[in-house]
């Protein structure tokens, strides 16, 4: 396996308005994401997760930096691309069209992605997606999705997107919606999907409990900034930006009372802590393995 | 689409509205078998009260006023789906491109939606069919066609609206679906209550507004409609000379088709709106808090 | 136990179909106490939402209250005619949604939201209530010139602080909080939970705290209630809830949730 990363994002930045009132959603931001590996995006709302999912489905263009698909920038002309990379959404509700079967949001992509299968061998396609989640195909195939709960609906909504042969996945948040009993379901599939198929996972979301199960690598971002990147454990374990360790002690513990928690010290500086993190800081500090942060200013 | 039939076939307004309807577009298929005579020629004397002979009277000319009935509910229909079906199509059409598309697009078709709209709908059509002269019914049926879609564009763009933020129609995009296959097969099977209610209330509004035009006299006098028929009787002075089933024969007819077209409307609202569906519960609840079995 | 705050004993509360009935609450019985932090915790549709909506006597049809009682302080909720609730209201017990975010009165500024209140239950005028809401705001550390904004400018934290400060205004004995902090990002949740506990010790109130999160209660809850199906499974201490779990749902809840630190949960605990 090549270590060329499968998708990168070079030095992005995304600016919204202009002037005085520009904001900038993403600033500088470079990670990579590589076949058979899990990177984590972690932050708050607004903090530039959202757009870096936005960017990588070319929902827009970065206003600085580059893509880079397998080495090269990706361009429009890149049908491949298309095919390549894939995303599971957040709301199970929404994520299927009330007006069409199971079948038939299967059925979709292999006709417009692998058009040189006759219907055998698409029906055959079929049940082995349905398999690839768990579900089984002779129940599952002819229902609406009303008639599904929230977990199978992300089930299919995760076959649907396997059914090009894609290599990179992001998946935004695609738990958060769902009943706790039922996430680690999901997640597990995740993890095996990424295993078996050598998929290289972009994983965002906001519960970093998570983050930690199913990823190899981390990226904590805020105000548009990535604030501290590096191997999962040693981010959690020894978080050295103030902001990530603001975050990672407000995260509900059950072996740590309100009292007791580190929070409190950190908490008297919150507004400090946010303030100085926004600051624009084109300095990198290595501080460990492959651990890496922005340090604030002062 | 079929959870929409099978609901129609359950709930009790649309069972009605369906039967009314039926009822009268049986009279107007099966017409000649209803009834002897002619709808145009003389075939009694004048102003005759409803007899055995004729069932609702006859006109101040002499005729059959059941037989026109009969005769005069195909044009009524005929105009009312035909407009109907024309004003919904162009509506739906339009709404769902300018939703999906919008942009520049949309910015044009709400610009012409606009100026329609914003045109006084009855005015026009008066000062359009007086210049045409005598309109027939197909002419009538064309001018409401062309000239009142507007509102259903701006009800389909609504919808189309908020169905296109959702992640299936962005699946979908992802996927490389083109654009027509987008709007109609991903978005328009979402939208087919608000088509439905749109082209029943299209019906009902083309019956209703040929009827008018005619009864103003804008019509053709020699077609056989509802709307000639209170045009002559209203100049007949029906009422005035006690002969009430002349006049009251087309309105009550007119009334009874809006009626069972508003029904299957308000089921189809039912239904697309499981909120609006309380009678069935309701009767429950309130059985049950009265026989003390509970309380809020 | 004192005599308890809140007794619920015995409450079955069902949604009235055409054909049959949907029991959301089955037979649940509970104590908090005076001060306690209660928490009330459960996946979408076990129950633990109707029971809070039953305590502020919310429910409309089809919701039908079968059997059981509902104690505040000994008076049975339940049986209230619409004078007493309205005095009942606010100032016994308040509550705060999900959407807390949304049950501000977009049209109004917030001095106006906190003298509706305190004008219909304290007869205060403009100016007293004013220098009260500024207290009130002060509990929730937010600046009193924020008297004078309106809802949509204030972030939605914000909106949920002031929501409570509202709620707090009549020194109710029971605040019952539905999801109050599930919209919000963990560091604005923590703030206005950590909040929250010290107004408690401090005016001394009861807390019904309603949510999924089951790690975010053991942190700040007295004892816990765990909710399957509109049954309650569980009730312990916090501390044992979540070293000592008792009932199966429980433990399958516990074994659900990966860890931030420590060892992970095994993969196959399904």
């Amino acid at each position: 396996m090549t270590d060329t990363p499968v998708l990168a994002l070079d030095n992005v930045s995304k600016v919204f308005g202009r002037g005085d009132g520009a904001v900038y959603a993403a600033r500088s931001v470079s990670f990579a994401l590589k076949a058979g590996r899990t990177l984590a995006l972690v932050g708050e709302s607004g903090s530039g997760k959202t757009t870096c999912a936005r960017l990588i489905m070319r929902e827009y263009q970065p206003d600085q930096g580059q893509l880079l698909f397998r080495g090269t920038p990706a361009t429009h002309a890149m049908a491949d691309y298309r095919r390549a990379v894939q995303m599971i959404f957040q709301d199970p509700f929404s994520v299927l069209n009330p007006a069409h079967t199971v079948h038939y949001h299967l059925e979709r992509p292999l006709r417009l992605h692998q058009k040189e299968l006759n219907k055998a061998q698409r029906e055959a396609a079929i049940a082995e997606l349905l398999e690839r989640v768990k579900l089984d195909p002779a129940l599952m195939a002819p229902k609406f999705p009303h008639e599904l709960s929230g977990g199978q609906r992300q089930r299919i909504s995760i076959a649907r997107a396997l059914a090009v042969g894609p290599e990179v996945i992001v998946a935004d948040e695609p738990t958060s919606m769902l009943d706790v009993s039922v996430r680690l379901g999901i997640l597990n599939l995740l993890n095996e999907m990424k295993r078996s198929l050598g998929l290289a996972l972009l994983y965002i979301t906001h519960d970093i409990a998570t983050a930690r199960y199913v990823a190899e690598d981390i990226i904590v971002m805020y105000a548009g900034q990535i604030v501290e990147w590096g191997p999962t454990e040693s981010v959690l374990t020894d978080p050295q930006h103030p902001y990530t360790r603001l975050l990672l002690s407000a995260v509900p513990d059950p072996d740590v009372r309100f009292a007791q928690s580190s929070y409190n010290a950190e908490m008297a500086d919150v507004e400090n802590i946010r303030r100085l993190s926004a600051v624009p800081q084109p300095v990198v500090s290595e501080v460990g393995r492959g651990h890496f942060i922005r340090p604030i200013p002062g | 689409m079929k959870q929409l039939f099978s609901g129609l076939l359950g709930n009790r307004k649309a069972v009605i509205g369906a039967i009314i309807l039926v009822l009268i577009i049986f009279a107007a298929l099966a017409a000649p078998l209803l009834t002897e005579y002619s709808p145009t020629a003389r075939v009694g004397r004048p102003h005759q009260p409803p007899s055995p002979d004729h069932w609702l009277g006859t006109t101040r000319v002499g005729r059959d006023v059941f037989t026109q009935l009969v005769y005069g509910a195909r044009t009524s229909l005929a105009v009312g789906f035909g407009a109907g079906l024309m004003i919904t199509v162009i509506g739906t059409v339009l709404g769902i491109i300018a939703g999906y598309k919008g942009g520049v697009i949309d910015e044009v078709i709400n610009f012409f939606t606009n100026m329609v709209l914003v045109v006084p709908n009855l005015p026009l059509l008066l000062v359009l069919a007086a210049f045409i002269g005598q309109a027939s019914p197909l002419v009538i049926a064309i001018i409401l066609g062309l000239t009142s879609w507007a509102w259903g564009v701006r009800v389909t763009r609504a919808e189309t609206l908020s169905i296109r933020q959702k992640d299936f129609v962005k699946s979908a995009e992802m996927l490389g679906e083109p654009a027509w296959r987008i709007m109609g097969f991903e978005i328009f099977p979402n939208l087919i209550s608000i088509v439905g209610i749109n082209f029943i209330g299209s019906v009902i509004f083309a019956v209703i507004t040929e009827a008018t035009l005619e009864f103003l006299g804008l019509g053709d006098p020699n077609t056989v409609s509802w709307g000639i028929m209170l045009y002559n009787a209203q100049n007949a002075s029906a009422l005035s000379v006690g002969a009430w089933w002349d006049l009251l024969s087309p309105c009550i007819a007119l009334a009874l088709l809006g009626l069972g077209l508003a029904l299957i409307n308000f089921a189809i609202d039912e239904i697309a709106n499981p909120r609006l569906r309380t009678s069935g519960r309701l009767g429950r609840w309130t059985g049950l808090v009265r026989a003390g079995e509970g309380r809020l | 136990m004192s005599m308890p705050v809140l007794s619920v004993k015995n409450l079955s509360i069902d949604y009235i179909g055409e054909k049959s009935d949907f029991r959301a609450v089955d037979d649940v019985s509970f104590d908090i106490a005076p001060g306690e932090f209660f928490g009330l915790a459960g996946e979408s549709g076990c129950g633990k939402s109707t029971i809070a909506f039953a305590i502020s006597r919310l429910h409309r049809p089809p919701a039908l209250i079968r059997s059981g009682e509902i104690l505040l302080e000994g008076r049975n909720v339940l049986d209230l005619d619409k004078e007493q609730l309205r005095k009942f209201r606010w100032s016994e017990v308040a509550m705060v949604f999900q959407s807390a975010m949304n049950s501000l009165n977009p049209v109004l500024t917030i001095e106006t939201q906190f003298y509706d209140v305190l004008h219909t239950h304290l007869g205060m005028n403009r100016s007293q209530a004013r220098e009260r809401a500024a207290q009130l705001l002060e509990l929730v550390d937010i600046s009193p010139d924020r008297l004078k904004s309106y809802p949509h400018q204030c972030s939605g934290g914000m909106r949920q602080r002031i929501v409570i400060a509202i709620c707090l205004a009549l020194n109710p004995k029971l605040l019952i909080m539905d999801e109050p902090t599930t919209a919000l990002d963990v560091v604005v949740q923590r703030e206005i939970l950590q909040r929250i506990d010290k107004l408690r010790v401090e005016f001394g109130f009861s807390v019904l705290f309603i949510t999924h999160d089951l790690g975010l209660m053991v942190q700040v809850c007295d004892r816990i209630g765990v909710m399957l199906e509109g049954k309650l499974v569980e009730v312990n201490a916090a501390q044992d809830i979540y070293t000592a779990p008792q009932h199966d749902y429980t433990r399958k809840l516990w074994a659900s949730m990966p860890r931030l630190h420590g060892e992970q949960i095994r993969q196959g605990a399904q």
